[in-house]
């Protein structure tokens, strides 16, 4: 008993000092005296000065984090239940009536309908083509890590380069009509920003062209923790190449699968800048590329209706973490401790 | 069909993945890679165009090669004071975003107190809250707290929003520090403290260069939050800027492409000297 009490005493006094100057101060003069209570505790300096050292590390962080992150969320939902122009403190109580327009706004439910779009198709378009390709550069080959980077350079660019970009290249008179043309395939000439029919089309193109490559590298990294030797196994066994894929890399590729998934469904709810940039707060509309974040800041910022923006932002939200929940509850949750939930963490 | 086999039970790595021939694997690598950077080309090729060249073969090379567009943009001051802005906000979201995360991860994961759990979901759940989300009355806070116009008033957003994704990375990381070191250290006499800034620093550095890249990346690219509180353009980064340029420009398409391209390059150079970190980063940041 002794021994250790002994260790303890001794050891603040020594190389502390020359540590990082703040903390050991206090601990020589109380150390001993606290010690002899928390005698099981070991490794732990005195509680109270413990939980400074904690207010001190933490306290910072979380407080930016509750202020700018949490507050504003809070802030929406109580300023949705307003008519606010966003001066002074919102005196006009509507209650529910501004989720009741959002509801029943066609313009709302429209871009609901274009994000469900964007969120099936970038599901349907990027997975299979993903998984594929993944597998079939999931070999030694020459300028692998070459290849890797480049895929991975439209993932880098901005949205806002990526839709000023193709927003010149996808003009009526601009370079992809003109290639459709000087390839002989000027019937398939489109008005590809402005048809309605069309251009939810190329946004999903641009989508699918600026997010392909991070869902290959996402698959790769998951191929790489594939065992090879159960696909030598399967091999022996007398598998062929695409059965030993079918039947042993995807199943294993499942948890990859799930987490790249739950990644572009969240951004698909989300799709803002791209949208924005390329069709502007009103086009978006005509176009047919509304998304329900555009729809927020065209009938919230921009109209200076504040307590409807608001709304708008709760509206988004709960559909994000409704099927946030939905999907954690029935796929994510055998491959993770849920996030959400907090899991065993 | 014996010889292949025989390099399979010699090379036994990745030969046995070697199914439907590589010739195929570098097709279809080629033309991805085509398909991925054609854009990119596009536009730098355009910068180097007339507008009246641009005009009669949209999809044509440069002929001759005009620098003009280049030059002027890089002379013109505009671009060099929204790549200084975007800097400034980049780095100083990175740097709260590295000190504020890696503090409080550090508590998350290795103090012993109740409350953690609950910390650690309160930041998880920070998760589900996109920028999006919170940036009508995340514009009122920052207005009512007088940071609208000033690169402050978008850094420390950004700090919050991206302590979430550094928190959920860094805490299993700092959970891996092994109990011995810890213990080593307290025994030569370190401090909590002295532990977190002399042993936990170092050690997590991987960690640490991972998040830090990840959020010096999201400021780089943000756009909806500068959209939201930057109304002076003196201030503009470089999403705002470049997209200010190509609506008040929009008849000189070939300036515009010019100006597109170099706002290209800081990114380009920043993900090509990081490119492993960033890679590996994401994959390690899905699989934790």
């Amino acid at each position: 008993m002794s021994t250790p009490e002994h260790v303890r005493s001794d050891v603040p006094a020594g190389p502390p000092a020359a540590g990082d100057g703040t903390g050991p101060v206090p601990s020589p003069a109380r150390g001993p005296v606290r010690a002899a209570a928390a005698r099981t505790a070991r490794r732990r300096p005195v509680p109270w000065r413990r939980w400074l050292e904690i207010l001190l590390l933490a306290g910072p962080g979380t407080a930016v984090f509750v202020t700018f992150v949490i507050l504003p969320v809070l802030m929406a939902g109580y300023y949705g239940f307003f008519r606010w122009s966003g001066y002074g403190p919102p005196t006009e109580f509507v209650g529910l009536r501004n989720y009741q327009l959002i509801l029943t706004d066609t313009a709302f439910l429209e871009a609901l309908w274009h994000n469900a779009f964007i969120l099936v198709m970038s599901l349907v378009m990027q997975g299979p083509v993903a998984i594929g390709i993944a597998l079939l550069l999931n070999r030694r080959m020459r300028g692998r890590s070459l290849i890797r980077v480049l895929i991975f350079v439209p993932y880098v660019l901005s949205e806002v380069i990526v839709a000023i970009g193709f927003s010149l290249m996808l003009h009526t008179a601009g370079a992809v009509n003109d290639v459709l043309d000087q390839a002989g395939l000027g019937a398939l000439r489109q008005d590809w920003l402005a048809d309605p029919d069309v251009a939810i089309w190329s946004l999903m193109l641009i989508l699918v062209w600026k997010y392909i490559g991070f869902a290959v590298i996402l698959m790769l990294a998951g191929l790489q923790g594939v065992p090879d030797e159960l696909r030598e196994a399967a091999a022996i066994d007398g598998a062929s190449y695409w059965k030993t894929q079918w039947y042993i890399t995807l199943p294993l590729l499942g948890p990859t699968i799930r987490i790249w998934a739950f990644l572009s469904i969240i951004g698909s709810l989300q799709v803002f800048d791209l949208v924005y940039v390329i069709w502007g707060q009103y086009v978006a509309d005509t176009a047919g590329t509304s998304t329900m974040a555009t729809y927020m800041v065209a009938n919230g910022r921009i109209s200076g209706a504040y307590g409807y923006g608001s709304a708008v932002a709760v509206v988004i939200f709960l559909i994000s973490l409704a099927v946030a929940l939905v999907y954690q509850r029935y796929l994510l949750r055998r491959d993770t401790e849920g996030a959400l939930t907090g899991g065993a963490a | 069909m014996t010889s292949a086999a025989m390099t399979t039970r010699r090379r036994p790595r990745h030969d046995s993945v070697d199914g439907g021939g590589s010739l195929a694997a570098y097709l279809v690598a080629f033309a991805l890679v085509g398909v991925c950077l054609a854009p990119a080309v596009y536009v730098v090729l355009g910068g180097f165009r007339t507008n009246s060249q641009i005009i009669q073969s949209p999809a044509g090379l440069p002929d001759p090669w005009e620098v003009g567009n280049y030059l002027s943009v890089l002379t013109g001051g505009l671009f060099w004071q929204q790549l200084a802005n975007s800097l400034v906000a980049a780095v100083g979201t990175t740097l709260g975003v590295v000190v504020l995360g890696l503090m409080t991860s550090y508590v998350i994961a290795r103090y012993p107190f109740r409350a953690k759990h609950a910390m650690y979901s309160l930041f998880a759940a920070g998760l589900m809250f996109p920028i999006t989300v919170a940036i009508t009355p995340l514009y009122i806070l920052v207005r009512d707290l007088g940071l609208t116009n000033t690169l402050a008033g978008i850094i420390v957003p950004q700090i919050a929003f991206a302590l979430p994704t550094t928190v959920i990375i860094l805490v299993p990381f700092l959970r891996a520090i092994p109990r011995e070191l810890e213990e080593a250290a307290f025994i030569d006499g370190a401090s909590r403290l002295g532990f977190f800034t002399r042993m936990v620093v170092p050690l997590s550095l991987p960690g640490v260069i991972t998040v830090g890249i990840l959020a010096f990346v999201a400021s780089w690219n943000s756009y909806l939050l500068p959209l939201f509180l930057l109304n002076d353009p003196a201030l503009y980064t470089l999403p705002l800027g470049v997209q200010a340029f190509a609506s008040q420009y929009s008849v000189d398409t070939a300036r515009v492409l010019a100006f597109v391209s170099l706002s290209m390059v800081p990114a380009l150079i920043f993900f090509s000297a990081f490119e492993r970190r960033i890679v590996g980063g994401l994959t390690g940041a899905v699989k934790g």
